[in-house]
Formats: structure tokens, C-alpha cells, sequence
């Protein structure tokens, strides 16, 4: 008899959104396979008729749906099953080529605090190439990781109130580019003049959750 | 597509508001719509419309509109002491105008958003599969801004017109007085420590100032949770977010899409036209509730809209 695959151990836990959505949750950490098990598990809900919308994150997949057509426990029961199938095996994201000019105004205190020289700190932040976890929080904003250890800090203790649009920013075990000038409490080490907002594109978004980028240091 | 009102005196912040842009939050974009789905779908379903149509959103101060020709229209929602010719006009009734008609807004008697219908739609740009106004990325709607005065309105055609008169009873409308949001723990309501979470339950909050189609700042008892900073996940409208200030935002139709605050809380769907009905100053409880009664309240609304659709 086959043993069953170690895939059937995956524990999920559903937590209720209110009445019409629900929390499906694979695991609380950083990492690029709990990612491609929430988006899979995503793409699988978007195709039944009883769930309006499906959102992956980093290790989540956020639920609406329809409660005339489905309970939350069936729903809960479905999840759990769908989630014990193998995902299938992603293909590698589209890779972006992001040019940034390391010149953030926070560049100088986080190379302090991190105990790097200014150009150790660039280097580190250009060296992998990071996936895009999830799009979302404002438009085109998209959550890149992880972030090489040596790079790792809180958020700042104060946000900004305005952060201008293409600054390269991190925080914790993550990096991102703002998109739109907006509040924000990362640190800004660099800017970029890719637009990551399109709004004359569907999706507006240059980035989509599994893409791949990767940063080099670029003058102006 | 035919021009239907010019905008005299634009109020505070009215702007053009369908059922918003679900699909868009994949890429971040908020997914906006009307913030009370009740009172919008009501004023579409009293002039003959498909629910989803796209109404005026007025806020606190309603707009002035001058009528280009005949249309059957109708108030819903706050109220915002409506008028036609300066007579007082009814609200959650369908009303006909003649050209040259004007429907003008007094002073705000009772709730924050009211909603205008007319037979054939209100037609703005289309973005992403809505008319929604979108003020952060300035699409959608009157070109993704709120009315100013001058702004033309066109109205979509129709192929029939429902009658003047109908009305919804006044017990099937939402008791917008009432400020208690009913609501369900959120995935992170563990990490209150007990006397916040008892505070969450029972304390009165007040809307802030600084508060808007995105969301309202709850200022009350500051409340604590414990626990590790949580990667961002999706999440909705009704969310109770607990940023470190201990004061609690409650999400609205504008919302960010992510967010990596704890969700302590979520206020149900047949709760969320009475938030939407909440000015700053106001002051509202939250109300711990049951699934099971979340699905009645919201049965009970699904059916007076239904009573609408004949």
C-alpha cells in the first residue's frame, strides 16, 4: 500500500472574517513554499462558484464568500482538503530587472545600525533574486523576500507621513518599492523610476505574486 | 447615454459609486463601491435599476443638482433633509423630476452618506470593471474625483421606467440610530490581553477626524495585544485592525488590501450599512454576535431588498 504523501500533514487553520469571509492559514512564516501552497490553494477556490474572491499572502489565503451557497464549516472542510493536495509545481516567476539609485534618506542610519559599510549594505540588497510574495496593501505595492539576515530591522518607530512614489524601502525580513506617494514605516534606502502602478494595464500591477526581481545599483 | 443633471453646488464630498472593483485587489487597488450597500442597492431597485448601478454618494453636505430632463429618481440612505424645488422631499421613494427641476440637500439630520439613483444609472469612466470613484489613484467615476460645481451627469438609457411613488416600508429600512456594530473575533482576537478584550466588547468609541472612505480611527479605551509582528495577509472591509497605538481602525469600502496589523475583530455584513452611516464624532459600541445571528440580520435585509425587485 503507499504511504501517504507527507503533503497530508499540512495543519491549516480557518479562522471566520465576519459572516462572508474566513482566514485560511498554512503557517506564520517567511518561506517561498508555504507561499506557492497559499497561491495555489487560492487559485483552486477562485474557481468555485461559491467563493466571490480568493486572495493568497504569505502564508494565507483571505476567503469571501457567497454564505447563501456555502457554510463557513463546509467551506472550512473544503479548504482543508484541497490543501493536502500536492501543489503543482510552479513554474519559475517572471523575472524584473529593477535599476535603484541607493541614495535613500535612511541609508546612512541603517548602514549604522546594521553595523555595514554604505556599500557592503547595497551589495547585500542586490544580490538575491527576491519573490514577489504578495501584491497588495496599495496599488502596485508588492512584497519582495526574503531580505539577506544581515539586512533584518524593525520598521521604524515613527512612520513618515508621506513617502515619495519609486523609494526602495525595508523592513524586517522584507523589501518593496512605494508605488504612489503615501504614509510608510519602512526604511527608504534607494529609489527606482519603474512605475510599478499601471493603472491603464488589468492588472494595474508591473508585479504579481511569484515574479522574481532582482535589484542592481544604477546611477540616476 | 443622455446628459441628465448639472451640478449646481458639488457638497462636501459626493462622488459616483457602483459596487466596486472586487477583482482589482489582486494588484492592490482598493475595491471601493458605495460604503452603504444597502441604502445603494434600495435607491436602484425603487427606480426600476439593476441593483449595481451606479448612484451619487453625497457625504454629510449633499450637492445641488439641477435636473436636464424628465427622470424618476430616488433618495436613500442618510438623511441629509432632501428637497425638490425646496419643497421637502421623501427619502426611500421614488420621486419624478421635469426638466429644469432642482433637487438641493438641507442639513444633516441623521446619518453621513446619502444615495441618489436614477432610472438608467449614473455613467462615469469605467475602470477595472466599475464606475467607482477612486480619490487615491484619480480613477473612475467623474474622472476619479469628487462633483465640483459645473460637472455634467450623464444618466444611461432605459427601457422601461418604474413608477413614482414606490416606496421601502419604513421597518425594512436599516436603524441607522442605532450605533452598535455587530461583530465576530477576528483570526487575532487571542492576542488581546483580557481587559482589552472586554473593553473591545462593551466600551463606546467615537469616530475620529481623521477619518474617511478608507477607514475610521476608533478613539476609546486604548486597547493592548500581545505577540510577534504578523506578516501582511488580505483583508476586508469590517475588519477591527489593532495598530501598536492601541486605538482600533475599522476598515471601509476604500480599504488597504493588506495589512499586517492583528484583526481583532470583524463587523458583520448586515452591520457594515450603519457603519457606513457613522460621522466623525459619533460614538458606536461593538457587539459580540454569533454566526448564526450575523446570517439572520443579514436574511432579513437580503429580503426587504427583495421586496424591492418586482
Amino acid at each position: 500500500m503507499p504511504r501517504p504523501r507527507s503533503t497530508a500533514r499540512v495543519r491549516i487553520q480557518v479562522h471566520p472574517l465576519g459572516d462572508t469571509a474566513l482566514l485560511a492559514q498554512l503557517g506564520s512564516r517567511l518561506d517561498t513554499a508555504l507561499n506557492t501552497r497559499a497561491i495555489a490553494l487560492a487559485a483552486a477556490l477562485k474557481k468555485r462558484r461559491d467563493v466571490r474572491q480568493a486572495l493568497a499572502a504569505h502564508g494565507t489565503v483571505t476567503v469571501q464568500f457567497d454564505p447563501d451557497q456555502i457554510t463557513l464549516d463546509a467551506l472550512a472542510t473544503a479548504i482543508r482538503r484541497l490543501a493536502t493536495r500536492r501543489p503543482p509545481l510552479e513554474e519559475p516567476g517572471r523575472l524584473h530587472r529593477i535599476p535603484v539609485v541607493y541614495d535613500g534618506p535612511d541609508l546612512e542610519e541603517v548602514a549604522t545600525e546594521l553595523h555595514l559599510s554604505r556599500r557592503r549594505l547595497v551589495e547585500l540588497h542586490a544580490a538575491p533574486i527576491y519573490r514577489v510574495f504578495l501584491v497588495g496593501f496599495v496599488p502596485g505595492w508588492a512584497y519582495l523576500g526574503p531580505l539577506p539576515e544581515e539586512l533584518v530591522l524593525p520598521r521604524r518607530k515613527v512612520p513618515r507621513t508621506r513617502v515619495p512614489a519609486g523609494s526602495v524601502a525595508i523592513a524586517g525580513q522584507e523589501t518593496g518599492i512605494y508605488p504612489l506617494e503615501s504614509p510608510g514605516g519602512w526604511h527608504l534606502i534607494g529609489r527606482t523610476s519603474v512605475r510599478l502602478f499601471l493603472p491603464d494595464s488589468d492588472p494595474p500591477s508591473l508585479f504579481r505574486a511569484g515574479d522574481r526581481v532582482k535589484f542592481f545599483a544604477a546611477t540616476e | 447615454m443622455t446628459e441628465g443633471f448639472r451640478v449646481v453646488e458639488p457638497g462636501l464630498l459626493t462622488t459616483i459609486q457602483d459596487m466596486g472593483r472586487a477583482h482589482a485587489v489582486a494588484a492592490g487597488v482598493p475595491p471601493g463601491g458605495a460604503m452603504d450597500r444597502f441604502a445603494h442597492a434600495a435607491a436602484n431597485l425603487l427606480v426600476g435599476n439593476h441593483r449595481s448601478l451606479a448612484t451619487l454618494e453625497g457625504t454629510l453636505i449633499g450637492p445641488r443638482l439641477a435636473a436636464a430632463r424628465h427622470c424618476l429618481l430616488a433618495i436613500t440612505g442618510a438623511d441629509l433633509d432632501p428637497r425638490i424645488n425646496g419643497a421637502p422631499a421623501p427619502t426611500w421613494t421614488s420621486l419624478s423630476l421635469e426638466e429644469g427641476d432642482e433637487l438641493s440637500f438641507g442639513a444633516r439630520r441623521g446619518g453621513a452618506r446619502a444615495y441618489v439613483a436614477v432610472a438608467g444609472g449614473f455613467i462615469g469612466d469605467r475602470w477595472l470593471g466599475s464606475m467607482s470613484t477612486n480619490l487615491m489613484t484619480a480613477r473612475g467615476g467623474m474622472h476619479g474625483r469628487a462633483l465640483i460645481a459645473g460637472d455634467v451627469l450623464a444618466i444611461g438609457e432605459t427601457a422601461w421606467e418604474a413608477e413614482a411613488g414606490r416606496t421601502l416600508a419604513p421597518d425594512a429600512r436599516p436603524r441607522y440610530s442605532e450605533h452598535t456594530l455587530f461583530a465576530i473575533e477576528g483570526p487575532q482576537a487571542g492576542r488581546l490581553v483580557s481587559e482589552s478584550r472586554r473593553d473591545l466588547f462593551n466600551a463606546a468609541f467615537t469616530v475620529s477626524h481623521d477619518s474617511n472612505r478608507m477607514g475610521y480611527r476608533l478613539q476609546g479605551p486604548g486597547l493592548e495585544a500581545r505577540g510577534e509582528e504578523l506578516l501582511s495577509f488580505a483583508v476586508i472591509a469590517g475588519a477591527v485592525q489593532l495598530p501598536a497605538s492601541g486605538q482600533p481602525i475599522l476598515l471601509m469600502a476604500d480599504h488597504q488590501t493588506a495589512g499586517g496589523y492583528p484583526v481583532v475583530a470583524v463587523v458583520v455584513s448586515a452591520s457594515m450599512p450603519v457603519a457606513a452611516q457613522l460621522a466623525p464624532g459619533d460614538e458606536l459600541r461593538i457587539a459580540e454576535t454569533t454566526l448564526a445571528d450575523a446570517l439572520a440580520m443579514r436574511a432579513a435585509q437580503r429580503s426587504a431588498l427583495d421586496s424591492l425587485n418586482s
